[in-house]
């Protein structure tokens, strides 16, 4: 194995690394979330602001852009550039239709009168929420930036191996929303109606 | 150095055959099912509730498991094993981070803030 390759590998690894570390503030906020999920200050729970057909719609966009950006790795491992271009550009649609749908459920949320700072409750969703879609639009960002080398200075050694670091962070943030739709939306949809601490005032 | 003994091949993907493509058409196939299924059972109610939840927790670690394995390659025979290290490790971290945290904030709830 050339020097070159090795310190491509050590590269990824250091970002699976990052990846894991990732982990752990999803993991906080979800454990916020978990605290105050029943904290609505009398304000609305979650199915009065859940819309579920939406909420299935970014999830359809998420994991088919999690599928074609396996196909794009694909095609850059086997120095397609043309493959590897088109794919990403597949990949960011699907990203950018997913962050559209997101932002206008947080515009609808804060045009209805149940922004963040409405209660408890809508703090941490919005924090949780919010913080995977700018992991999203930080996986776009890099996208663009890849694409653009790619697209002018030819697929180099040093390019497959971003591609690489990008598939993961992206399969890493499919992995992550699965559980906001299921902890969050789906349960979120279940658990309201139940008995819960919303009536309590210190919300 | 021996290729399989370093970090090489985290998340490294071969050339694009349909051999190779299989798993993540596979991968894709799966997480669209488990994700369809929780979805339509929560919107049209199904089940009774206790059953949902139960059905939308199994559905989300069986998801999860089907990405790791499928689209992060993890457990890859031939693979090196720093990656699933680095995964058990954190994996315990968040036990603890998760599991504590939720454990005291409801003892916390239940002595301080209830009725």
């Amino acid at each position: 194995m050339s020097a070159d390759a090795h310190a491509a590998s050590l590269r990824v690894f250091g970002f699976w690394v990052y990846l894991m570390s990732d982990c752990v503030l999803f993991a906080s906020l979800f454990v916020a979330y978990a605290v105050l999920h029943a904290h609505y200050a009398g304000g609305p729970t979650p199915p009065d602001v859940i819309s579920l057909p939406g909420v299935l719609a970014e999830t359809l966009c998420l994991l088919s852009s999690s599928f074609t950006c396996g196909l794009a790795s694909l095609a850059t491992s086997g120095s397609s550039r043309g493959g590897m271009l088109g794919w990403l550009a597949v990949t960011f649609a699907l990203g950018a239709a997913f962050v559209g749908l997101e932002g206008s459920e947080f515009a609808r949320l804060v045009r209805e009168g149940s922004g963040p700072g409405r209660s408890a409750w809508l703090s941490s969703f919005f924090t949780l929420v919010g913080t995977h879609g700018l992991h999203v639009c930080a996986g776009l960002l890099w996208m663009l930036v890849l694409g653009i080398q790619v697209a002018f200075k030819g697929l180099r050694s040093v390019s497959a191996a971003r591609m690489r670091t990008l598939s993961l962070f992206w399969h890493f943030l499919d992995v992550v929303w699965v559980c906001v739709f299921s902890f969050v939306y789906l349960a979120g949809s279940l658990f309201a109606g139940g008995p819960s601490m919303g009536s309590m005032p210190n919300g | 150095m021996d290729d399989r003994r370093t970090a090489a091949s985290v998340g490294a993907t071969p050339a694009a055959t349909p051999a190779n493509r299989r798993p993540y058409v596979l991968g894709y196939l799966l997480s669209v099912a488990l994700s369809l299924v929780p979805f339509l059972l929560v919107m049209t109610s199904a089940l009774p509730r206790a059953a949902l939840i139960a059905v939308v927790a199994i559905f989300a670690a069986a998801q999860v498991a089907v990405h790791l394995v499928f689209f992060l390659h993890l457990g890859r025979r031939g693979e090196p094993a720093w990656n699933v290290h680095v995964l058990l490790y954190t994996a315990v971290i968040l036990a603890i981070l998760v599991g504590a945290s939720v454990w005291i904030m409801y003892h916390l709830d239940a002595n301080m803030m209830g009725p």
